[in-house]
């Protein structure tokens, strides 16, 4: 049986580990490469690094570091931040990741979705959908969840997914960092509209959240970030809570 | 010396990290010029059946890899290098694959796809390549198409929807349908077992 799947996702800026709340207020959190090879030790399922610098400083010290991770754990990395071409994808799945996750130039380039998903296959192509609700319904926001698309996010997830795209990462800016449960409503609506994987991100603060965004949001993986970082729940923890609730994991 | 033939798409990194990390080395083979010295040979997967296809024969390695499964040297195709293995595939109707292992891979049809994530992986015939496993490890898998043949060549079965081989065995050609480079420690314990006793 296919299990549910815990992802940490460590936030990057300029080679360090960052966490803010609500898409600001960054502050340092850490060493990139010990805290995947801990997540790694500690049986997380899959791993994200984003670059949230998006500078062009830090956008070398990526590639870098993405070299260095995958040196050391041998499970699917997924990486994101600033992508805007196919030739940026093939610079981080040559340095050893996985999977791409993109985001605002995929709403303002939505080829870029059909281009790399021939070119390298719709199993590494994440999008990743920062979503806020403006009235009865939810956007999808870009340039780091500062500026609204327009986009219903709903719309954007199916139109993503005939594009090409193989999972969404959905991120509820108003639930992020929050750690005050996901956007379970808006989760479930994502999960029964596509038939790709979805990963639930944003507002993980306890393990009772966590098996909700499954049983409720239909989520295929949770992505976490806070709640690891500050060892508020440990990955082991919520793999024992999530067995004995009768979810499949790992 | 571990050859893994590259075919332009797949991404040769992690599985030669992870033989490194095992204490073996890997070359990587994009001529069969590249080939000497080599005692086992992976195909890996990631891309489409054609695009591989069309890509090992603008290398000159498609009669290379024929020759060297017809001398029945090790090979372990993992992922799409599994479904090469096979006679065809749904996925690009009018390609032939190496056909060492018969019938046809067919869309995934029931669930989610691509069928990502990690799963289970039920033996049903024992050999050293399970040496060391309790059985109830997961793998890592993603795929679109799978070989739903179960035969005298499967050695595991995984089920998502339908069952299907997620590791196939003849002579000494070995496939699994999962990532063991991405499978956390189980799946460096299966790369170590093919690469010391398959």
């Amino acid at each position: 049986m296919l299990t549910h799947r815990i992802i940490p996702c460590l936030d990057i800026d300029d080679g360090f580990v960052v966490k803010g709340i609500k898409f600001n207020d960054l502050i340092k959190v850490g060493d990139p490469v010990a805290l995947a090879l801990r997540y790694y030790q500690e049986g997380a399922d899959e791993l994200i690094l984003l670059d949230v610098g998006a500078t062009v400083k830090s956008r070398k010290t990526m590639i870098e570091l993405v070299e260095k991770v995958s040196a050391h754990i041998f499970i699917p990395l997924t990486v994101g931040g600033g992508i805007k071409s196919t030739e940026d994808i093939k610079n981080l799945l040559m340095a050893g990741a996985d999977k791409v996750s993109l985001c605002t130039a995929a709403i303002q380039n939505p080829s870029l979705i059909e281009e790399a998903a021939s070119q390298f296959g719709s199993q590494c192509v994440v999008i990743s959908i920062d979503a806020a609700r403006c009235g009865k319904s939810w956007h999808a926001f870009i340039s780091g969840g500062k500026i609204d698309s327009g986009l219903d996010a709903i719309e954007w997830a199916r139109h993503a997914e005939q594009l090409g795209a193989g999972e969404i990462l959905l991120n509820s800016i108003d639930q992020d960092g929050t750690q005050s449960g996901y956007d379970l409503e808006l989760l479930s609506l994502i999960s029964e509209k596509v038939n790709v994987p979805v990963i639930a991100s944003g507002g993980a603060g306890s393990l009772d959240q966590i098996l909700k965004a499954i049983t409720i949001g239909k989520a295929d993986a949770v992505l976490l970030a806070s709640s690891l970082h500050s060892r508020k729940l440990t990955i082991k923890q919520i793999k024992e809570f999530l067995k004995e609730k009768g979810v499949e994991v790992r | 010396m571990i050859g893994l033939i590259n075919y332009g798409a797949g991404n040769l990194r992690s599985i030669s990290q992870a033989i490194t990390v095992l204490g073996y080395e890997a070359r990587i083979i994009s001529s069969p010029e590249e080939a000497e010295g080599i005692k086992k040979l992976i195909i890996p997967g990631v891309g489409s059946f054609g695009a591989a296809l069309s890509e090992i024969r603008r290398r000159n390695l498609e009669n290379f890899v024929r020759d060297w499964l017809t001398d029945k040297k090790p090979l372990l195709g993992i992922c799409l290098g599994l479904q090469l293995l096979c006679e065809s595939s749904e996925e690009s109707p009018t390609e032939s694959g190496f056909g060492i292992f018969p019938g046809r891979c067919r869309k995934i049809r029931a669930g989610k796809i691509p069928h990502t994530g990690w799963n289970s992986v039920k033996i049903i015939n024992n050999d050293p390549i399970f040496d060391g496993f309790a059985g109830d490890e997961k793998f890592y898998f993603v795929h679109s198409f799978s070989r739903l043949e179960i035969d005298c060549f499967s050695l595991a079965l995984t089920e998502y929807g339908e069952t299907f081989s997620s590791v196939l065995k003849r002579d000494s050609t070995y496939a699994c349908q999962f990532h063991p480079e991405k499978s956390g420690a189980s799946g460096l314990n299966f790369l170590r077992n093919w690469v010391e006793k398959c």
